[in-house]
């Protein structure tokens, strides 16, 4: 006799069971802690951040180690997270002209006022493993100096005051909320922007990568990039001042790109942007160049029909957390749906096989 | 659908509110049902939150449930009509665990019910809820997948695409071939995606005395259906609807009007059918119906 299957809560609970001692691993390796994730893997906590849109390098961590490094899932646990968070506020604008940066580089100047400062990058590295580091040895120090007390002004300044960058347009005094409002489109750009920097950065770089290919080209060259820590303040209404509430590290990128002007506008660059939280200069350049990819209709050029100038579809799906649960939901049971398809196949071919015989 | 205010779950979650939600987020949600209510089969985006299950899991329905959910409510969870699918239980559970809410296999005893691809076989009440899980809001969405040319169709009522859609599909197949999220027409004014239900379930969602509640959580939207709103799925003169299902009867109670699921039973390819809706089968089994391979009710139970 056919019983009908059951036991969906206790293989559930011995699913999760299973998966928290995978998770684990081998009990003979010792446990790596939250404190290691983050020290020693920072560039992941870094993207775990960005993209869960929540700046805790100790949550992000711990997502980490939750999620047995599966990124997409660390950013949904910080996004679950952030959610159930009260909101107390809103912070100033972040200076990022006052930025303590650990590296600031410019690809249109040889050099510029605060010089150019390569920071701890990767650029340069020959990519060879370094086995050294299999057999755990300490890092001899890296050498050291003064740190210059010198500004480091944004080097768009420079074209900005010679009148040959585009105006940086004055946008809403309030910009949208994307996480308390429903995505309207058109969308105004500090929409796409937020949608940009909590964007995946696997998508980004695909679409800004294939701008460069030819798909809505708009050369870009980097006029700075920096990554360094700047103040987040905030106004206090009863007080009637800004109070410093601590420091995040971000990444900006500003790109310079060309343009020949319009029937109104004389010929000048134009910009593209990004800005992210942690170090993470692959995704601020990746959303530079498609934040300027996506401003063709304002900038009265051509609509060549690449994804990257399509709004809709840059909006709707750079999100991870969305495309992934969308598409791992077709492995939730669907048999109903395909029931009815069975019978309707059978159906259709049934009829086929009759008009067939009916026309032999 | 009153206010719960900040109420602690009964069991263990105290660190979260009543429902998981904020009082202001399920307010937000509760303004979009109301709105939906109003214009029956309309789309209201509602600025949907991030739910602690994947998008495309149910987080529509799990927040317009949240949002309804008072303490006396007993709540009911169905997946492929089915309560003890593993995203059922799921989301049973969490609602178990964050509102301390009763629950119910029971459709007579549920007062609100969360579905995914079904509507029960027991007829609803004027004292129920049903929360439909949608994953694709937009019944014109593969046919035009752009969302501000959709929304432009749906003011202008301009559903021509979709006619010519099922006028094509008759022309090539000899039928309408869409055999589940069948397209309906709410109070001659809306065309609606019902979330993907078996057509067969179609004709449920008319002049239905249940409050009938849809929600979209990655695509932000809820829409609704009123108690005795009238639902029309499209169809032609010459080529009306019918609502189809496999042509048997329940293996386990015999019934020959629910909507049946088929089982393969042996290597063999060997196949039955049985209730896709296991509380209606389970009642009918316990009222002493026995399909030709069931077996008495007590028997089965032991």
């Amino acid at each position: 006799m056919y019983v009908a299957v059951k036991g969906g809560e206790r293989a559930i609970e011995a699913a999760h069971g299973w998966l928290a001692e995978e998770r684990r691993g081998d009990v003979a390796v010792p446990e790596l802690s939250v404190a290691q994730i983050r020290a020693q893997m920072a560039l992941a906590v870094n993207r775990v951040m960005a993209e869960g849109s929540l700046y805790d390098p100790d949550l992000a961590a711990l997502a980490i180690k939750q999620a047995r490094g599966d990124l997409i899932e660390a950013i949904f646990l910080m996004r679950a997270y952030r959610t159930t968070l009260p909101r107390f506020g809103a912070s100033e604008p972040v200076e990022t002209g006052a930025m303590r940066c650990d590296r600031r580089i410019s690809a249109t100047f040889k050099d510029a006022p605060g010089g150019q400062v390569l920071g701890p990058t990767f650029d340069y590295t020959h990519r060879l493993l370094d086995f050294a580091l299999a057999a755990e040895g300490e890092t001899p120090p890296a050498p050291e100096a003064v740190a210059a007390q010198r500004a480091m002004p944004h080097v768009m300044g420079y074209l900005d005051r010679e009148g040959l960058m585009e105006g940086a347009g004055a946008g809403d005094a309030v910009p949208p909320d994307m996480t308390r409002q429903p995505m309207e489109l058109p969308a105004c750009r500090a929409l796409r922007l937020q949608a940009l920097a909590r964007g995946d950065e696997g998508f980004l770089l695909g679409l800004a990568y294939s701008t460069q290919r030819g798909y809505a080209r708009n050369h870009a060259f980097v006029a700075e990039l920096r990554i360094g820590a700047v103040a987040v303040e905030m106004e206090i209404p009863e007080l009637g001042v800004s109070v410093e509430l601590g420091e995040v590290v971000l990444t900006e990128c500003e790109t310079v790109n060309q343009f020949t002007g319009s029937k109104t506008e004389p010929p000048q660059f134009t910009r593209g942007y990004g800005l992210v939280f942690g170090q993470t200069e692959r995704k601020a350049i990746s959303m530079a160049l498609v934040d300027r990819a996506l401003r063709w209709r304002e900038l009265g050029e051509e609509d060549e029909g690449a994804p990257a100038q399509d709004e809709e579809f840059v909006l709707m799906h750079a999100d991870n957390i969305q495309a992934t649960g969308f598409l791992e939901h077709i492995k939730l049971p669907h048999y109903v749906d395909f029931q009815s398809e069975l019978e309707l196949i059978r159906k259709l071919r049934r009829e086929a096989g009759a008009g067939r015989e009916a026309a032999e | 659908m009153s206010i719960s205010g900040k109420m602690k779950p009964g069991a263990g979650m105290t660190e979260y509110n009543f429902a998981y939600l904020d009082e202001q987020t399920k307010r937000m949600i509760r303004r979009a049902i109301l709105k939906a209510l109003a214009i029956p089969g309309y789309q209201v985006p509602f600025a949907s939150r991030e739910m602690p299950m994947p998008y495309g899991w149910g987080t529509g329905g799990v927040q317009v449930t949240a949002a309804c959910l008072v303490p006396e409510d007993r709540l009911k969870v169905i997946d492929q009509g089915a309560d003890d699918t593993t995203n059922a239980v799921s989301i049973r559970k969490f609602f178990e665990k964050t509102a301390g809410v009763a629950t119910t296999e029971e459709t007579a005893r549920a007062s609100l019910i969360q579905t995914r691809h079904r509507i029960p076989e027991t007829p609803l009440t004027g004292d129920q809820v049903l929360v439909y899980q949608v994953p694709i809001p937009e019944p014109l969405r593969f046919l035009e997948p752009r969302e501000t040319e959709t929304r432009k169709m749906h003011s202008l009522e301009e559903y021509g695409l979709m006619h010519v859609k099922l006028y094509e599909d008759i022309s090539r197949h000899g039928a309408i071939s869409t055999a589940y999220a069948y397209p309906v027409k709410v109070e001659g004014r809306y065309v609606m995606d019902p979330s993907p239900i078996p057509k067969f379930d179609n004709p449920k969602l008319s002049d239905c005395p249940a409050i009938q509640l849809f929600g979209a959580g990655r695509e932000q939207r809820i829409y609704a259906l009123p108690p005795y709103t009238k639902v029309v799925s499209l169809d032609f003169e010459d080529h009306p609807f019918e609502a189809s299902k496999a042509d048997q009867d329940c293996a386990l109670c015999g019934s020959a009007t629910s909507y049946l699921d088929e089982v393969i039973v042996d290597d063999a390819g060997g196949r039955m059918f049985v209730c896709s809706d296991t509380d209606y089968c389970r009642a009918r089994r316990a009222a002493g119906h026995v399909g030709a391979q069931g077996v008495p009710h007590e028997e089965a139970g032991a």
